[in-house]
């Protein structure tokens, strides 16, 4: 289908971005449009204004503060691919990437559309939450800062308000203690994961510390195990029937057009166990 | 209500400007305003892969792209790439190995295996896979397809020619 008809205004800078913004009730932030424009096509949404942020200097930037990757919105999932940093200091995320979408998707998708769009079966958001990172947001108030344990609220709900936009996401750089994971089984290559988990924790000696679970795809939000994190925490490896098990209570997946719950439930833990494997042995 | 918006970029190679309303996509812009039919239009919201096209360099959804975005862009569509030669190495692969027969996929298809052989590497027939994962293909069965980039990616290499590798 085409789009309903809608005005179109580029923005030269962040500053001009949110006046825009400001202009028309229910204007939209523009940025790779590989899910806005799939939307409108559908006609599911029709915004009366699009804001193009592709214009935006200084938000397309991979930058490596003391300790943090730092990812700005605009850099687009194939140049996040393609960086050292990210493959060296943001391995979760390296990990990530392939699996979304496919390569011309890739090309203009951002990262930072990623986050705020919230896909509740995207890996993005989830490797955001499991690295424990935050997002910074620019509107008409100011600027502040948002932690990724508060930033996705429910179905494509995030804390991001009207007229703001998502600038940049950081995340801790990678340690030589820090034991990340992650896998995800989808129908096809490229597909929206039917399940997925992104994890991280610190090495101690022969366990884990400091776990964070992330799945997706089985909920409105990506979505932490806690009670599977504190048996891994307190057990370590030896603990990893038990942490299954404890899914039951950590994920309440519903039945879709793709799988049922139950079924949902039980391929999150063949992930679980996957996961943990490759924490415990990161050279295997 | 929307304004048509003016724009200037290459397209093939030529300098074109144009009014254009914002909500019309920059595959349809090709196929309407300028006639430029090769890249084609299935799913409309970026599943299948047939209005591939190139975007300052890069393959890009063309149903996934506003006409009003590529002000100052350089766009390639498989018209321009035919004319120039450069994927005529592809082109005879996916004609001598019956890698297509309806066509519908191929423009697309043929944009994508470029920007993958571009590196210069032989990719594995996984690796090919892989990167051809967003192009549908509804005759083929793929198999030809992965053959005849395969085929072109070891020629280019030097490893055996385009010919020989039957
Ligand atoms: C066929 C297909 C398959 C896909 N498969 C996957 C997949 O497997 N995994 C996956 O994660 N994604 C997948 N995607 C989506 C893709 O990753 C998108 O790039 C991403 O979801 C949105 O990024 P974008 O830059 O294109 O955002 P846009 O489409 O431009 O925007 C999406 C939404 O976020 C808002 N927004 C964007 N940027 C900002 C910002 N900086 N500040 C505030 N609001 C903003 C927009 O207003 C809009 O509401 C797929 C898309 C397609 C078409
Ligand atoms: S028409 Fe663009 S991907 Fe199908
Ligand atoms: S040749 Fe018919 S769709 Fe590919």
């Amino acid at each position: 289908m085409k789009p309903a008809a809608f005005a179109y205004a580029k923005a030269r800078s962040l500053d001009h971005a949110i006046e825009l913004l400001g202009t028309r009730e229910g204007a939209r932030v523009l940025a790779g449009g590989q899910s806005l424009i799939a939307a409108l096509n559908m006609r599911l949404d029709a915004p009366p204004l699009l804001v193009d942020i592709n214009g935006v200097s200084g938000l397309d930037r991979i930058e490596r503060p003391d300790g943090q990757v730092e990812i700005g919105a605009l850099v687009r999932h194939a140049q996040a691919l393609g960086s050292q940093v990210v493959a060296r200091d943001a391995p979760l995320i390296a990990r990530a990437l392939p699996h979304i979408a496919h390569p011309a998707i890739r090309n203009r998708g951002t990262v930072g559309g990623s986050i705020a769009y919230a896909d509740p079966a995207a890996e993005l958001p989830a490797c955001l939450l499991a690295l424990a990172g935050e997002v910074d947001i620019t509107g008409p108030a100011g600027r502040r800062t948002v932690k990724a344990d508060d930033f996705f609220l429910g179905l494509f709900e995030t804390a991001l308000g009207p007229g703001e936009i998502l600038t940049a996401i950081r995340v801790p750089a990678a340690t030589p203690q820090m034991r990340c994971g992650f896998a995800e089984l989808a129908r096809r290559h490229g597909d929206y994961a039917l399940v997925g988990l992104a994890a991280c924790a610190r090495a101690d000696g022969a366990g884990l510390r400091d776990s964070r679970f992330v799945f997706f795809g089985v909920g409105a939000t990506p979505v932490r195990a806690r009670k599977a994190e504190a048996v891994l925490d307190a057990r370590g490896f030896d603990g990893l029937d038990e942490a299954v098990a404890a899914l039951a209570d950590d994920l309440h997946p519903e039945d879709d057009i793709h799988a049922s719950g139950k079924a949902k439930r039980h391929l999150a833990g063949v992930l679980l166990r996957r996961v943990v494997r490759e924490m415990q042995d990161p050279w295997a | 209500m929307s304004t048509a918006v003016e724009v200037t970029l290459m397209v093939n190679g030529e300098r074109v400007s144009a009014a254009v309303e914002p909500r019309k996509t920059l595959v349809d812009f090709l196929r309407e305003d300028l006639a430029l039919t090769g890249s084609h239009v299935g799913c409309e919201h970026g599943v299948c892969g047939a209005c591939t096209v190139r975007l300052d360099g890069a393959i890009v959804r063309g149903c996934l792209t506003l006409a009003v975005q590529c002000d100052g862009a350089v766009v390639e569509t498989i018209e321009g790439v035919s004319d120039s030669g450069e994927i005529a190495d592809l082109q005879q692969a996916f004609e001598r190995r019956n890698a297509l027969q309806c066509g519908y996929c191929t423009p697309g298809m043929l944009l994508t295996a470029a920007e993958l052989l571009k590196s210069g590497e032989v990719p594995s027939r996984e690796a090919i896979r892989a990167y051809l994962s967003g192009n549908y293909c509804r005759c083929t069965g793929y198999h030809a397809i992965v053959d005849a980039v395969e085929a072109v990616a070891r020629a280019r290499a030097g490893q055996v020619g385009v010919g020989e590798a039957q």
